[in-house]
């Protein structure tokens, strides 16, 4: 920095010290990996599979799944009343819970906030756990009518104390399955079956087979579920 | 002796550097803008231009809040100004990859004294251009989604849509002018940093040069790296707005869905384009006595090149008529009736008179080299070749249904966008010549009469009155540039 500097008699002459040199050796593989590792970790730690997967919130009942649909194998679609005809599968009135526990644990501290809501009036705030956004249009009973199993996107409820969101629900877990649905078509009738194995156990021979009977064509357009 | 100047007159054009100046005192010119404190005249408009960029910054800020709402938008009308002022800011940027890269390469030597100064005004003009393809998303923060970048969502560009291509040809057309332009200002930055009194001048200049020496082989790599990139961007002066054109070509509204689309965009681009370098210039020569460099030769050939491309977007209007009739379409026909009689007959009539009509004046010498009729008639070519963006876009008003049809008004949030967009772009062109060299200094040098060898100046010129007229045409027709 102190070599004279005949334009400017004031000044020392501007020189970049010699490590300089090296800076395009060192920042060539910066530059070739920093976007693929940034690209790596919002694909994993950005997506629902991390944020979302696992999500079980406390709910206002010590309901359970596992004894209600495990252990005494009540059908999904005797609370879930919607999901066959509508949009939303639903969540049950206090009326329902009341069919069985007007007689069936009518005394039980664990079922004191379903009887103080059917004597109120006020529904049990049940909290969500699954949750598309307003702008995907998902429609439970055109997946129920052809078929899906409900543990395909739920996972296995029937072995759930508490229930948790055991898949993403994310664009491209849901584009999985429109381009592929034959991993996951069942006969019908079989939708809420839980552990369904497919006849001889090959599900894609099983799924191809229904696919192409029943000609199921799922839209992978933007417009198929942003309407 | 009196014929005999009168004919070299004739012969040989004007040397490009007047004023018998010295290597010395091209860049005592030059340096002397950015060292001399700022003047009452830039402090003023630097202070206009930042009201507009206010404005913008409002605008857009506005908008994001609200969403694209606010604008005019509606069907049948649902491209409006946003794309008209980007169409309008890319075609601006044309002239400078023209100066810069295909003029370089044509050895056009008149390019050295402007070509820094249009190369500014290009990576300037795709910034504004760039603030429209941003802002109209809406959510700007999902602007990411338009490149192909492998996520989670199973998100992935349609590349059969020119939108797309779009997107990768002002992406590319930004970075290699960007390029282009620091690679051509790292002698003059050098120049600054020798010169440079304050210590902050001396650090900046010093990074930006990138350790220039101006030696020998600094000089051998500057002038590859140099014909390098005037070689990349010289497909992009036609690949760009060739791209822009297909967002409506590509379409299949009446109007747009046409062949002469790519060419025509491309002369228009070129043609607005020099028309702002003679905006820009006109002022900047005089207000920094820069006349010696930009002389009333450059002022004219720009202007010659306004006349033929002006002329060469007038055939494109009138072959679109003819097409439209000799196509026997009903729709084709109807939406250029429309055009020139319809409901927007006033931006169409705009566009005529200034993009066909009032250029034919620089036919005259006489108007060609003064200076105020340049000025005054390339802030018409700069009205009409907006009018021609506005008016090809408003070919969506009346389409194919006439129970759709509809009036399309602009609301004060379109303006606001537009108007700002000025502001940002003086902004950081008075930045830009207050900052660094706005003549390429080097380069200059090069093609002044006392650059060639055999130039026989500096006070012994009788002695050698003969041989004063060969060595003037070597210095602007031979050599190598450099």
């Amino acid at each position: 920095m102190s070599t004279p500097n005949p334009g400017n008699e004031g000044k020392p002459l501007f020189v970049f010290p010699a490590f300089h040199n090296r800076v395009p050796l060192l920042l060539a593989p910066v530059l070739a990996i920093a976007p693929i590792a940034v690209i790596a970790a919002v694909w994993y730690w950005f997506s629902p599979w991390f944020t979302d997967v696992g999500y079980q919130p406390e709910q206002p009942v010590a309901y359970s799944h596992k004894l209600h649909a495990g252990d005494l194998a009540i059908d999904c679609r005797y609370c879930h009343v919607g999901v066959e005809k509508g949009a939303h599968a639903g969540v049950p009135p206090t009326q329902t819970c009341m069919n069985c526990h007007t007689n069936v644990k009518k005394d039980s501290p664990y079922l004191l906030p379903v009887r103080e809501s059917w004597a109120s009036g006020k529904p049990v705030e049940w909290v969500r756990i699954h949750k598309t956004p307003d702008y995907a249009y998902f429609d439970h009973s055109i997946h129920v009518n052809a078929a899906i199993g409900c543990e395909s996107c739920h996972g296995r409820i029937d072995q759930m104390v508490e229930v948790w969101q055991d898949q993403p629900l994310s664009m491209g877990w849901c584009l999985d399955c429109h381009k592929a649905p034959e991993n996951h078509l069942r006969p019908k009738g079989t939708s809420t079956v839980m552990g369904y194995t497919p006849p001889g156990g090959d599900q894609l021979a099983l799924g191809e087979k229904i696919k192409k009977e029943a000609r199921i064509n799922p839209p992978i357009n933007c417009s198929g579920c942003h309407r | 002796m009196a014929t005999h100047d009168s004919q070299s007159e004739t012969i040989f054009p004007p040397p490009l550097v007047s004023g018998n100046h010295t290597f010395h005192s091209v860049t005592e010119a030059v340096c002397s803008v950015v060292e001399a404190p700022p003047s009452k005249g830039w402090i003023a408009s630097f202070l206009v231009a930042l009201m507009g960029l206010g404005i913008l910054g409002i605008s857009v800020g506005w908008l994001i809040w609200e969403g694209t709402g606010v604008w005019g938008l509606n069907q049948p009308v649902s491209w409006g100004l946003a794309i008209v002022n980007f169409v309008f800011w890319v075609g601006i940027g044309h002239a400078g990859t023209l100066i810069s890269a295909i003029l370089f390469l044509f050895r056009q030597k008149w390019r050295t004294s402007i070509n820094r100064f249009a190369e500014a005004m290009t990576i300037f003009a795709v910034m504004c251009a760039l603030v429209f393809p941003t802002i109209h998303v809406g959510r700007v923060w999902l602007l990411y989604w338009a490149l192909p970048i492998p996520n989670q969502m199973g998100m992935w560009p349609n590349f059969k849509s020119p939108l797309l291509w779009d997107v990768f040809a002002v992406s590319t057309y930004f970075t290699v002018s960007l390029l282009f332009w620091f690679t051509g200002l790292i002698p003059d930055l050098a120049t600054l940093r020798d010169r440079a009194k304050s210590k902050v001048a001396y650090w900046a200049y010093g990074i930006a040069s990138l350790g220039w020496r101006g030696a020998n082989r600094h000089w051998q790599n500057y002038e590859k790296a140099y014909l390098i990139l005037a070689g990349l961007s010289a497909p992009l002066v036609l690949s760009v707005h060739t791209i822009v054109s297909f967002d409506f070509a590509v379409s299949v509204i009446p109007g747009w869905h046409t062949t002469i689309f790519p060419p025509y965009f491309v002369a228009g681009a070129i043609f607005s384009g020099f028309a702002m370098v003679i905006t820009l210039a006109v002022p900047a020569r005089k207000i920094f006595k820069l006349e010696d460099f930009i002389t009333v030769r450059h002022i004219e050939n720009m202007n010659k090149i306004i006349l033929t491309t002006g002329m060469m977007v007038g055939y494109a209007y009138a072959m679109e008529f003819f097409i439209a009739w000799y196509s026997a379409s009903e729709y084709e026909s109807y939406t250029f009736v429309n055009r020139a009689f319809g409901p927007y007959a006033w931006a169409y009539w705009i566009m005529v008179s200034c993009n066909v009509i009032t250029p034919q004046l620089f036919w005259s010498k006489k108007i060609r080299t003064n200076m105020t009729w340049s000025f005054i008639l390339s802030i018409f070519v700069n009205i009409g070749m907006w009018f021609e963006r506005f008016v090809i876009t408003m070919s969506l008003h009346r389409d194919f249904l006439p129970s759709a049809w509809d009036y399309y008004t602009p609301t004060m949030w379109d303006f606001g966008c537009f108007i700002g967009t000025f502001g940002l772009f003086f902004t950081l062109f008075l930045l830009f010549l207050k900052f660094l060299p706005s003549i390429a200094i080097a380069e200059v040098k090069g093609v002044m009469p006392q650059a060639d060898p055999h130039w026989e100046g500096y006070g012994h010129h009788g002695d050698h009155g003969h041989e004063a007229q060969p060595a003037h045409a070597t210095a602007d027709k031979g050599g190598h540039h450099g």
